[in-house]
């Protein structure tokens, strides 16, 4: 039996009425990585940003239901704590235009006030950048400023920025869909290879890229998570119709 | 060729020609008034003018330091006052794009700018100058903080909403609170276009009569002290230039100078600015 990190269960979320997530029950299960896929406007992300509760910032939304990450049940803690524990990268590679790449990469530390040696941020920072395949090509110029590194060396720069938080899991809107093909081949390797250590959720709306890199596949259609299961289950027997014809490219 | 095709090469022709004279004739005024400027101001400008007092009425000679003093104190006083406000007033704006609260503040800042400065004057004196009972550096300040107020709210809202909104989502997705995000991302990623708006702010108020006449006053004296009236370089200029005395109007053209040189700098240092730290996104 496997634990799982996040239990999301009868998740609902709407926009100013309009219902985006519908009655959603799913377990995100630990040191794997979980797609979450289907056609625009599925509320995927949605559902993703109401996890980290980035869905807070936009006035007119509410949520019902529960989401847990291990026992702590995420709509009961203050949003400040619950982002520090999920760490989230984004659809378009936005690191902080102002900072080095040393400084992007401990800025979760550094912005939140959390004092730590010098020794210690060279740690941490050596780490991340590792773990997210930078290092080689950034360790000559740490301290010089992140936007003149490529889309998708930016990309895996704000991957290892959330890796530096050391979050129990990562949720990822995307993060290939501003890349071109190399660069994206680059991170859904990486992705392969963090899996040991993180756990992983990752919002795609490339069916490809959700059979290569996830264990679990989770379905959504018109708000509904129509199916979820193991990718191999679900790409070579889907219980739904829905499923099997999206996969097969009848719609989305 | 075709005549029709002829003419309408030439009728291209005569427009192109007509927008570069008219884009020159704007530059006619400016130019003209340069000119003047340093032809009649460049000659007065010595040691002892940048450095001594006005000599008494009759004498020759004399300087313009106490107003030179007085301009730099206005502005230090008005930026202190405006700057603060300004900027977060700005960053409010941009951060909140509709809301009763924020319509409102947004149309008393256009109101704020279509003011006319007297009235600004006006206004300091009934607070200020009456308050105290003495005309004072204080009051001037305020009143020229007043017309800044204005046009550092709207470029620090312009400077904001061109900082992309994945910028903040980073940051609070980090866990970092509203505030820290604020100041230590989105800030200093628009530092800037801020420095500039309020560069461009100073120019603009550096060169105020009207709102300091019943405020700062003017003075012959030194003074440093914010509680006692104050000369400034478009005070003196207006005094010396009204006055019957031929060798004061050559006083003025000094000081014009002066005012144009120090406005002139501000303007270059800011677009200096604006090009060296532009911040990449």
């Amino acid at each position: 039996m496997e634990s799982s990190v996040l239990t999301i269960e009868d998740f609902c979320a709407h926009f100013s009425g309009n219902q985006v997530v519908n009655d959603v029950s799913m377990n995100v299960e630990d040191k794997k990585v979980t797609a979450l896929m289907g056609p625009s406007g599925c509320g995927k992300t949605t559902l993703l940003r109401c996890i980290n509760r980035m869905h807070e910032l936009i006035p007119g939304t509410g949520v019902s239901g529960t989401m847990k990450l291990h026992d702590d049940d995420l709509y009961s803690l203050n949003p400040i704590v619950v982002r520090k524990k999920i760490g989230m990268v984004f659809q378009r590679p936005n690191p902080f235009p102002t900072m080095s790449i040393y400084d992007n990469v401990i800025a979760g530390y550094t912005l939140n006030g959390i004092r730590i040696k010098r020794s210690e941020k060279d740690r941490i920072v050596e780490d991340a950048l590792k773990k997210a395949a930078l290092w080689n090509e950034v360790k000559e110029r740490l301290h010089r400023k992140g936007s003149f590194l490529s889309g998708g060396q930016q990309q895996r720069l704000c991957i290892a920025r959330a890796l530096a938080m050391n979050p129990d899991i990562m949720l990822m809107d995307e993060p290939t869909s501003a890349l071109d093909p190399k660069a994206t081949a680059h991170i859904e390797e990486l992705i392969t290879a963090l899996k040991k250590n993180v756990t992983i959720l990752l919002v795609t709306h490339n069916i490809a890229q959700a059979g290569r890199v996830s264990d679990f596949t989770a379905f959504m259609y018109l708000g509904d998570l129509v199916e979820f299961g193991t990718t191999e289950k679900l790409f070579t027997v889907p219980e739904d119709k829905r499923t099997e014809e999206y996969l097969s490219g009848k719609f989305g | 060729m075709d005549a029709g095709i002829r003419f309408r090469i030439i009728k291209d022709r005569i427009f192109l020609g007509a927008v570069i004279l008219f884009s020159f004739m704007l530059l006619l005024p400016l130019l003209l008034i340069l000119y003047y400027i340093v032809v009649n101001g460049i000659g007065v400008i010595n040691w002892e003018f940048l450095t001594s007092l006005p000599r008494p009425m009759g004498e020759m000679g004399g300087g313009i330091i106490n107003s030179m003093v007085g301009t730099l104190m206005l502005v230090i006083v008005a930026s202190l006052f405006a700057i603060p406000p300004g900027v977060f007033a700005g960053i409010y704006l941009a951060e909140n794009k509709t809301g009763k609260l924020v319509n409102t503040v947004r149309m008393c800042v256009e109101i704020l700018q279509g003011i006319p400065s007297i009235v600004i004057g006006i206004i300091a004196y009934a607070w200020i100058v009456v308050t105290m009972g003495t005309f004072s550096a204080l009051s001037g300040g305020v009143a020229l903080a007043i017309m800044m107020l204005p046009v550092i709210v709207r470029s620090t809202e312009e400077t904001m909403k061109l900082i992309p909104d994945t910028l903040r989502e980073a940051s609070l997705a980090l866990g970092v609170p509203y505030s820290r995000t604020v100041l230590k991302v989105i800030v200093p990623a628009g530092v800037t276009g801020i420095l500039t708006g309020v560069l461009l702010g100073i120019a603009r108020i550096a060169g105020e009569t009207a709102p300091l006449l019943f405020t700062a006053f003017g003075s012959p004296f030194m003074n440093t002290n914010i509680f006692k009236p104050v000369d400034s370089l478009p005070l003196l200029i207006f005094n010396y230039a009204t006055s019957p005395y031929p060798h004061w109007h050559n006083l003025a053209w000094g000081a014009s100078f002066v005012l144009v040189v120090f406005v002139l700098g501000i303007n270059f240092f800011a677009k200096m600015v604006a090009r060296r730290w532009k911040v990449q996104f």
